[in-house]
């Protein structure tokens, strides 16, 4: 079973982020760039369905400057067996439908059984591309996927998926789109056997040209990155807890009307 | 009617929209109305009921197209995309809003794929600048605002939950009811069961309007009884940070913070949570932010509204019984 794991290069969450002169990105120097940890999730699910099966093929896939190589790599080294990095200028200012247009067309190219995706990028918090793919392919797919068991032959997939108030739990026909929720499982940290044995696993470079698309304009832009305005002052209630709570009940009540 | 702004229904299951949809419909209608146009409510369900029907016409949607079938429960994505996409096609609205549910990020991230249209998903405002919509929306942890705008119609937003002003029930006011015929592929899907989650009694997390939230200084999971004691005198509902989650001592769907929930609620308590940026990411929105937290350098004070350095164990119990003097009054 070929399985296709969708992953985003993103900053990591301590680093600071500041708006760069061009007001509609971000300025990357300084920037720790880590695998978005959703996608973290469904990479190590696709890694568990292969050795559950004890067969199969992981192939990681990445759109992205070449700074994503490093990503990748680290999906290697994590255990999938190839890399699909999408490197094209054209895919510079790419929203998530162009994103989606293009690995859905790799996924057309590839045939994988299953695509994984993180819910959600930590960047930009669109948490659209999984189910763009889908629909641009026709497939069924199921967000927030807390559980999942591909069946034995390998033509469908049972996956809870998580909503307000529970979870259901549906059959997919495969192939199928699914996105990983925090709680489907633990991802594994690379070993050092697996970080060597990275360098050896192939990367493919791919142009948009290669897989017969010629980008659209987006159909959504960032005009303007803003810092966040600042909060006023808050205040320290000082004294014992309970006149301090008093005066904290007092003031939500009274200044703040929170309550 | 072509150009208006259409409000997807997120119901309770039992024919009723939920509360989040006078926030929605409220956008709506302000949004329409600086244009000459008006909000619609579009309802894909297996029943609704007549008093769900007349709350929307109250709550502003001047139409309601209604689409009544078994097919559309559970929600599908494959179903419910094709159904909105064919009526988007005949209507041609000027915006699609609906508000940040697990189904409806994903089927508005759908429909915009098939109508070829942009998606702001998780706004937290709107407005029409020089005819055209730009919305805000929190990115990199919550750290930067990002404004984004549209290429074309139709202009497709979610809104996050209780940032929007919602609209004041007007007595009265109806909505015209379209029974539309569509057509509703198939679905691939098949639903097995639902697991239902035991009712905590308590309001859910991500519409809540008071949110009392706890992390690792509560110490371990049997300490959360004295955030829930707390939570049901105001009303509010339980969440925890990463911390307390990671360490087994809350479900995963009460995680507030970047790798959970991201709510705003009015009024957010934080007891025993240092403030990480991660789980800032998920709750910096709120209005009203109070902590209490033993260390005084917890970085939580810092976009803390008000603040008490001290034990929660003492403090939070003393909060429930002043709440509770305060609400009989």
């Amino acid at each position: 079973m070929k399985i296709l794991v969708m992953v985003k290069q993103v900053p990591d969450t301590a680093t600071q982020v500041k708006v760069a002169s061009d007001p509609r990105a971000i300025d990357t120097t300084g920037i720790t760039w880590i695998v978005s940890p959703y996608d973290e999730f469904a990479l190590e699910e696709a890694l568990r369905i292969k050795e559950k099966r004890g067969q199969g093929e992981v192939v990681a896939v990445s759109l992205g400057p070449d700074r994503v190589k490093e990503t990748l790599r680290s999906c290697l080294a994590m255990g999938a067996d190839r890399a699909i990095h999408l490197l094209d200028p054209a895919w510079e200012t790419a929203d998530t439908l162009m994103t989606a247009r293009a690995l859905a067309a790799v996924i057309k190219q590839e045939t994988p059984a299953l695509a994984l995706f993180g819910r959600q990028a930590i960047d930009d918090d669109m948490g659209s591309v999984g189910a763009q793919v889908a629909e641009l392919l026709g497939w069924p797919c199921a967000s927030w996927i807390m559980e999942e068991a591909v069946d034995e032959a390998g033509k469908a997939v049972r996956v809870g998926r998580q909503v307000e108030g529970g979870l259901e739990v549906f059959d997919l026909p495969l192939p199928a789109v699914v996105s990983a929720q925090k709680g489907l499982n633990e991802p594994r940290y690379p070993t050092l056997k697996g970080i060597m044995g990275a360098k050896k696993k192939e990367v493919r470079d791919v142009k948009a040209a290669d897989l017969g698309i010629s980008p659209e304009p987006p159909a959504l832009s960032v005009t303007k990155l803003e810092a966040l305005p600042p909060r006023p002052p808050g205040r320290i209630i000082p004294g014992e807890p309970a006149d301090a709570v008093k005066e904290l009940v007092r003031s939500l009540r009274e200044d703040a009307k929170a309550i | 009617m072509a150009g208006a702004f259409w409000c997807i229904v997120e119901d309770d299951r039992e024919g009723n929209p939920k509360k989040v949809m006078a926030e929605v419909l409220g956008e709506a209608s302000r949004l329409a109305a600086q244009m000459g146009a008006q909000a619609e409510a579009v309802w894909l369900t297996d029943k609704a009921a007549p008093e769900g029907i007349k709350l929307l016409g109250e709550l502003g949607a001047k139409r309601i197209w209604l689409c009544e079938d078994p097919a559309f429960v559970p929600y599908r994505g494959e179903a419910w995309t094709a159904v909105v996409a064919e009526l988007a096609g005949k209507e041609s609205p000027q915006a699609i809003l609906g508000p940040v549910t697990t189904r409806q990020r994903e089927l508005m991230a759908r429909l915009a794929a098939r109508l070829g249209a942009g998606l702001a998903a998780d706004s937290t405002a709107l407005a029409l600048e020089d005819g055209k919509l730009v919305a805000t929306r929190p990115v990199y942890a919550g750290k930067l605002l990002s404004k984004v705008t549209w290429a074309r119609v139709p202009w497709l937003a979610t809104l996050r939950p209780n940032v929007f002003r919602p609209a004041e029930p007007q007595a009265g006011a109806s909505a015209q009811v379209e029974r539309p015929t569509v057509s509703i592929p198939s679905a691939m899907m098949k639903l097995v069961e639902r697991k239902e989650e035991a009712s905590t009694g308590l309001p859910e997390l991500a519409e809540a309007e008071i949110v009392v939230s706890g992390g690792r200084g509560l110490k371990g999971p049997e300490n959360f009884v004295i955030l829930e004691d707390l939570a049901k005198v105001i009303g509010a509902a339980v969440g925890a940070s990463r911390a307390a989650v990671d360490a087994g001592w809350r479900p995963h769907r009460f995680q507030i913070g970047q790798t959970g929930r991201t709510i705003s609620p009015k009024l957010y308590m934080g007891f025993g949570i240092s403030g990480a940026i991660q789980h800032l990411a998920g709750m910096r929105t709120s209005k009203v932010i109070c902590a209490v937290n033993k260390d005084p350098e917890a970085p939580i004070f810092k976009i803390a509204d008000y603040g008490i350095v001290g034990d929660l164990f003492e403090v939070a119990p003393l909060l429930a019984t002043e709440f509770k003097k305060l609400l009989e009054k």
